[in-house]
Parts: structure tokens; C-alpha cells; sequence
């Protein structure tokens, strides 16, 4: 009897998930084509730009800041074990800009952002905001989940870059003025191994960080249950789920990246 | 169908996950008549407007629409249909993030490329019509008022002078006499478009004042239609009990009936 229930509960968790994902895969579908397709909604898409690109700017900065800093203090303590402390630049430049700069930022805009749609839209939702605006001719899926994509696979890579100056920038203070380096030969140190290709693949992540986390706010939001209780689910299901699938493509970008 | 309906609804069904919600829905509306559709809660009212408006797709059933059945259209069939409609849902559906005068003018500003001073105009003009000042048109839907917000959902709905308007629930949550306002200005403008309507309301006050026609749904169907002036000479003791707001008869007895039904099921 325990075993039947247990066979039970465990292929409706597995029917379950993959149903999930397969409603996930046709919203991804429908919402690429209804991007691509005109009318354009400049308006809500530069209202999109700001809130993700401008308003998360703080808390992109202070997450890279403070990152960098204690990323110099670390490898610095790590490698004075075995008298490497010059490679101290090398690495935080290499850690921020491949990694901790676009996992950390797409991390805090997922929290900052992904919720914000979700609650948004799911607010929409129960309000019927999304059925009139269906009866007023427009399609929801082109009115607010077109811009929402495309604004965050657009301000995440520059999100990212930003991020990355003030991480290494970071990096830099306390190399100098906390552990005595010459400011000269860190700065040098920081761009002799740096490469375009490494800062190009932190942008690579970004643009897919943004585009995971836009469309997970949107998803839950879009399907969000009936009540407060449901947009509250609907933002917590938004946050977890952008952050597990940041953290899946951070590694599927880097393998593919690297090829290995 | 009748002849000359503008709207008629065929045999319309409708399920959810098993949960039969219209198992038989048949009614006309006449061209610039003013339908009202009655019931007790969770009998399909709402699901019965959906189905016009293509929210959701019937199970089995036609509406037809100027003799054009509209069940499985295409998307873009689906838009130009929805092009003669306005409505109003219950509880506004006004847009947070728009000024009022945004959300007046959204459909003519998504059909045509309007200048912001034009749509202003018209947008000041609609609401003045409906007895607000023009100065509302700046402010945004939470700072107004439930009675404000219904007014300007009905400027929204006839912004584009539709053919056909839908209201669900026009006067709920309003005082008794802004619910009164609310129904001379929807039977003005419905008037005043020549325009073919058809509203879900509980409030038999409001039924009696916007209504040409009236049909009660029940247990799925329409039990009743026919005249607002026949409605209390139905001789249908659930219409009778509806209409008179009656604790007890057949509407009682079958709620309470689903009600140990479902607990039933529930427990068993």
C-alpha cells in the first residue's frame, strides 16, 4: 500500500514537473514570436529599460562593489600561503567579469525584477486587466511580455559591464589601500591577462540571465492564481525559478563556451 | 435564431476540469436591445460573457453574431470582432500604470496613431458626458473613487462608439444611489450609440432600469426570458424567488444541496 502511494505521489510530482516545463516551452515560443512581430510598444519598452537598467543600478553596483573588495581580500589570504599574492588582480578581474558579475547581478535583478513582473502582472490577472486589455484589441503577450524580454536581455550585458568596472574597481581599493599594492602595477596586472573573450562571455551570460529572468517574472505572473495569495505565489514561484535557471545556464554557457 | 438577432447564443456548453458550468445556454438579444442576465452566484453568468468575447472557447454551441457564428474563429478574425465590442468587467479593470485619459483613448490609440493633445480632448469630452470633471482625466485609477472608476470603465468601453456593450456587474460595491447614476448613464449611452447590450447584475434595482429583456440562468441553462415587465409575473418559483430576494425556496435548496454534495465528495 506505502509503496503504490509512493509509485503514486512520485509519478504526479514527475507528470507534474514536465507538464510545467512544456507550458514553460510553449510560453517561451509564444512570447519570442510576439516579440519579433510588430505593432512595437516603445513606451512600455523604455519604461521597462529604465526600471531594469536604471533602477537596479544601485543594487548591481553595491553587490559588484562589495564582491570585488572581499574577492581581493580572500585571494589575497588564499594565495599568501604559497607567495602568489600578485596574482591577487589577475584573479578578481577574471572572477568578476566571467562569474561574479554577471551570476551576482542576475541573482539580485531576479530578486529585484522577476518579482516586480510577477506581482505586476499577476496583479493584472486577478484584476482582469488582462482580459480587458484582450477586449480592447491588444494582445497581452505583445503589450507586456514583449518588452519585458527584450528590455532585460538588453540591460542585463550593460548592467553586467557596469557591474564589472565597479567589482574590479573594488578589487582595486582594497589591493591599494588596504593591502599595499602600487596602484600602477595592479591596474597593469588587471589587464594583462584580461581578455575580450572573457569579458565577452560574462555579456553572453548576462543577455541570457535577462532573458531568463524577464520571462520567469512574466510566466508566473502571467499564470498567476486567483487572490493575494496567488500573486504572492506567483512572486516567490518568479524569484526561485529565475534564480535555479540562472544558476543551470551559468553552467551550460560556460561548458559551451569553453567547449568542454 | 430569432430573426434579426443581433446577438443569439446557441445551445452554448461550457466544463471545467468536470465542473459542468453551462450545459445549455440559448438565448437572442435584438439589435439595440438591452439584455440583463440574472442568477445566483457561480451559475455562469460571467462564463456566458466570456464566451462572447472569446475569453474562453465553449465547449460545444454557437454565437452568432449578425448571423456570423464567432465559436473557433481565428486570432485575427477574433480582433476584428472584438473591434464592435466595449465592455466593463466587474470590477473596472482600469490600467494602474495609465493616467485615466490613457486609459480612455487605448483603443483608439492602438488603431490609430493619435497626437497626445487630440486624445486628451477626446478623453475630456467622454468623461464630461459621464458627469466628471475634466480634470480627472490626469489622475490615475487608484486615486479615484469606486463610483469615478465605474464611470470611467463606461468611458472606455463607448470611447470607440461600439456596436455592442457587455457589462459585468455594473453597480456592485456601489451605494444605492451612484448605482442609480450608473444605470441612467449605461442606458444614455447605450441609447445614444444604438448600441446592443448585455449586462450580468445582481441588483434587481439596476435590472429593472437598464433592462429591455432579462434571462435567468440556472443549473446551466436559461431557465426564464422574456420582457423586464413579465420578470414578475414568470410563474417560475426560482425566478420569483430570485427576483424577490426570497431566504427561502428552490435556489436555497439547491445550494445547499451542491454545497453538502461537494462536502460529501470531500469527505468521502
Amino acid at each position: 500500500m506505502f509503496f503504490i502511494r509512493f509509485l503514486r505521489q512520485t509519478g504526479q510530482a514527475a507528470f507534474g514537473f514536465l507538464a510545467s516545463l512544456g507550458r514553460i516551452a510553449f510560453f517561451t515560443g509564444s512570447a519570442i514570436r510576439w516579440t519579433i512581430q510588430p505593432p512595437y510598444y516603445g513606451k512600455q519598452l523604455s519604461r521597462q529599460i529604465l526600471d531594469i537598467g536604471y533602477y537596479s543600478l544601485p543594487v548591481v553596483g553595491l553587490t559588484t562593489l562589495f564582491s570585488g573588495m572581499v574577492l581581493a581580500l580572500q585571494s589575497y589570504t588564499g594565495f599568501a600561503r604559497f607567495s602568489a599574492e600578485d596574482t591577487v588582480a589577475t584573479v578578481v578581474v577574471l572572477s568578476v567579469t566571467r562569474e561574479l558579475g554577471p551570476v551576482l547581478a542576475g541573482l539580485m535583478v531576479a530578486g529585484r525584477i522577476g518579482a516586480s513582473m510577477a506581482a505586476e502582472i499577476g496583479t493584472m490577472r486577478v484584476t482582469d486587466q488582462i482580459d480587458a486589455l484582450d477586449t480592447l484589441s491588444t494582445r497581452p503577450m505583445q503589450y507586456l511580455v514583449a518588452p519585458r524580454l527584450l528590455a532585460g536581455t538588453i540591460c542585463l550585458p550593460f548592467l553586467v559591464l557596469i557591474g564589472d568596472i565597479i567589482g574590479v574597481f573594488g578589487g582595486y581599493i582594497v589591493g591599494v589601500y588596504r593591502l599595499g599594492f602600487n596602484p600602477a602595477l595592479y591596474l597593469s596586472r588587471t589587464l594583462e591577462f584580461l581578455e575580450f573573450s572573457d569579458v565577452m562571455l560574462g555579456l553572453i551570460k548576462a543577455a541570457v540571465f535577462g532573458f531568463l529572468i524577464a520571462l520567469m517574472g512574466c510566466y508566473h505572473g502571467y499564470h498567476s492564481g486567483r487572490g493575494a495569495e496567488g500573486v504572492g505565489l506567483a512572486t516567490t514561484n518568479a524569484v526561485v525559478s529565475s534564480s535555479i535557471f540562472i544558476l543551470i545556464a551559468n553552467y551550460l554557457v560556460t561548458a559551451l563556451f569553453f567547449g568542454v | 435564431m430569432a430573426q434579426n438577432a443581433k446577438i443569439s447564443i446557441k445551445n452554448l456548453a461550457k466544463s471545467f476540469s468536470g465542473k459542468t458550468v453551462l450545459t445549455d445556454v440559448t438565448v437572442d438579444v435584438a439589435p439595440q436591445e438591452s439584455l440583463v442576465i440574472i442568477g445566483t452566484s457561480g451559475c455562469g453568468k460571467s462564463v456566458t460573457l466570456k464566451c462572447l468575447l472569446g475569453l474562453i472557447t465553449p465547449d460545444s454551441g454557437d454565437i452568432l453574431i449578425d448571423g456570423v457564428n464567432v465559436v473557433g474563429q481565428s486570432r485575427a478574425e477574433r480582433e476584428t470582432m472584438l473591434h464592435r465590442f466595449g465592455m466593463t468587467f466587474q470590477f473596472g479593470a482600469l490600467f494602474d500604470s495609465l493616467p485615466i485619459w490613457e486609459n480612455i483613448t487605448f483603443r483608439l490609440r492602438q488603431k490609430q496613431t493619435m497626437k497626445k493633445a487630440e486624445a486628451r480632448a477626446i478623453a475630456a469630452d467622454i468623461v464630461g458626458q459621464l458627469g466628471l470633471g475634466a480634470h480627472v482625466i490626469d489622475q490615475y485609477p487608484a486615486e479615484l473613487s469606486g463610483g469615478m472608476q465605474k464611470r470611467v470603465a463606461l468611458a472606455r468601453a463607448i470611447a470607440d462608439k461600439p456596436e455592442i456593450l457587455l457589462f459585468d456587474e455594473p453597480t456592485s460595491g456601489l451605494d444605492p444611489i451612484t448605482g442609480g447614476v450608473i444605470d441612467n448613464l449605461i442606458t444614455d449611452s447605450v441609447k445614444r450609440l444604438g448600441a446592443t447590450a448585455i449586462t450580468i447584475s445582481h441588483d434587481m434595482a439596476s435590472v429593472r432600469r437598464i433592462a429591455d429583456k432579462v434571462a435567468m440562468i440556472h443549473q446551466g441553462r436559461v431557465l426564464w426570458s422574456g420582457p423586464v415587465s413579465e420578470m414578475d409575473n414568470s410563474g417560475i418559483e426560482e425566478v420569483d424567488q430570485f427576483v424577490h430576494g426570497k431566504p427561502v425556496g428552490p435556489l436555497t435548496t439547491a445550494i445547499n444541496k451542491d454545497a453538502l454534495a461537494a462536502q460529501a465528495q470531500k469527505v468521502g
